[in-house]
């Protein structure tokens, strides 16, 4: 079937360009980076002066580490839908893209900015703060990718939602964290596996989660995204 | 249909209160004993139906959601939001229910039970929903959102059956009803469970049909009042 071929083919160039246009506006400005940045820096010298000379828990450093995700995801990952409103740059793109196109390019930022954003916390956070230690790195490293996509996935749609909304800042976390929670709760319980040294074996109900929940939401995204996108 | 509603839970109240729980019941008026629970057993009555109700209203508003994103009919939304903000209500007073009972079973009105903490995501569901619907202005576009959240909101949700049971055990009682199927409850005592769970539904529906009735004669007159305004 040749002209299938071809509008596939499309799809997947529409994909590549919506993400490389991401990419390339937001290496001018730099609006997600460095609100991502900031805001890991800020709540991880918090995390640091609260806990002044003690040292915590590894359990529960484990758990913080994710509120640092969570919270800096929650502060840049809105920008990619919210700036299109913004710029009014909304109807050019339902014009020259498919709906499952536009969310899986984004889609595909989103997953980078969070990749980049988990792997910069985990750095600041293994430098600066005692007793975090990992000991099964592979389980550590699996979660924390299927997690920033899991992050992505749902992330990406709720941005959608929202940049439709008025009060865009506020209602991101709040729309994002039921959503988000049973990923948060199983990564947390992932990295603490890792942080106690468990074999790499007794970590695969987490992964199993993880993947069927980035799978749902993904499949539902597409499904739905363009109730939310046309007008 | 509202008098044989009000003699039905009448019956149904007084039963649940009054009939006495002996070790073995001999007559037909009493209950048996459910183990390690005594007199607070009768919080079965009450707060089993609200639960239900919370999560079958929760069904019923995406449900309607879905019917309002494929056909596009307002009267669709209205139904869909009148179901959620009587999910909201019954979610809280089962959640209330739970935390009393809890205070007297367990020690303390809030300790994260797995059950707890379900209840406590489904009433931020709600929480989101209501907040994301007061936050979009034009009419199409909040039903269509709304509609598309608890759709999400919905796929989200089973997950939680699978991550809580890693992260803690379950204190919640279910003897009663339980995953093995077996029913530990006499006759009668099924009988009046079962007549308090048709009662709440029904409860339910009729608030649900008054609800309805009422905001589609305010949006009436609401459009009724512009065209005025116009002539």
């Amino acid at each position: 079937m040749p002209a299938r071929d071809a509008t596939s083919i499309a799809w997947f160039r529409s994909v590549g360009a919506i993400f490389m246009k991401d990419w390339r506006s937001e290496l001018r400005t730099r609006y997600a980076i460095s609100a991502l940045l900031m805001f890991v820096v800020t709540t991880i010298s918090i995390i640091l002066f609260s806990l002044g000379s003690e040292s915590a828990r590894p359990e529960v450093l484990c758990g913080m580490l994710w509120v640092v995700i969570f919270f800096s995801a929650m502060s840049g990952l809105s920008r990619t839908f919210v700036m299109e409103e913004e710029r009014g740059t909304s109807m050019t793109l339902q014009l020259t893209a498919r709906g499952s196109a536009v969310y899986v390019g984004k889609l595909l930022f989103n997953t980078v900015l969070v990749t980049g954003l988990d792997v910069l916390t985990v750095a600041l956070y293994a430098l600066l703060i005692n007793g975090f230690v990992i000991k099964t790195f592979s389980i550590f490293l699996v979660i924390v990718l299927l997690g920033g996509l899991g992050f992505a996935a749902a992330a990406t749609i709720i941005a959608a939602i929202i940049a439709r909304a008025s009060t865009k800042g506020t209602l991101y976390p709040v729309l994002s964290f039921p959503i988000l929670l049973p990923l948060v709760l199983t990564v947390i319980n992932g990295t603490r596996l890792a942080s106690d040294g468990a074999f790499f074996e007794e970590a695969y109900g987490e992964f199993q989660i993880l993947i069927s929940y980035i799978v749902v939401v993904i499949a539902v995204s597409v499904l739905v995204f363009d109730y939310v996108w046309k007008d | 249909m509202r008098l044989t509603l009000g003699i039905w839970m009448t019956a149904v109240v007084v039963l649940a209160i009054l009939l006495p729980m002996v070790p073995q019941p001999q007559h037909w008026y009493e209950f048996p004993v459910v183990g390690g629970l005594g007199e607070k057993a009768r919080i079965i009555f009450f707060h089993v139906p609200t639960a239900w109700l919370s999560f079958l209203a929760f069904v019923a508003s995406m449900v309607y959601g879905i019917k309002y994103l494929r056909k596009r009919n307002p009267d669709d939304d209205l139904k869909s939001s009148t179901a959620a903000g009587l999910g909201f209500l019954f979610c809280f007073l089962a959640t209330v229910t739970g935390s009393i009972w809890a205070k007297f079973s367990w020690g303390s009105f809030w300790n994260w039970d797995p059950r707890e903490t379900s209840i406590f995501v489904l009433l931020l569901i709600y929480g989101a929903y209501f907040a994301l619907r007061s936050a979009v202005e034009v009419e199409e576009k909040r039903a269509s959102l709304s509609a598309v959240y608890s759709i999400i909101a919905a796929v989200t949700m089973p997950f939680f059956m699978f991550v809580m049971p890693r992260v803690l055990a379950s204190l919640h009682p279910d003897p009663i009803i339980n995953t093995q199927g077996k029913v530990y409850m006499n006759a009668t005592m099924l009988v009046v469970f079962l007549s308090s769970l048709a009662g709440f539904t029904g409860l339910y529906y009729w608030i649900f049909t008054i609800q309805v009735r009422i905001r589609r004669m305010e949006s009436l007159s609401i459009h009724h009042e512009g065209e005025l305004k116009r002539a």
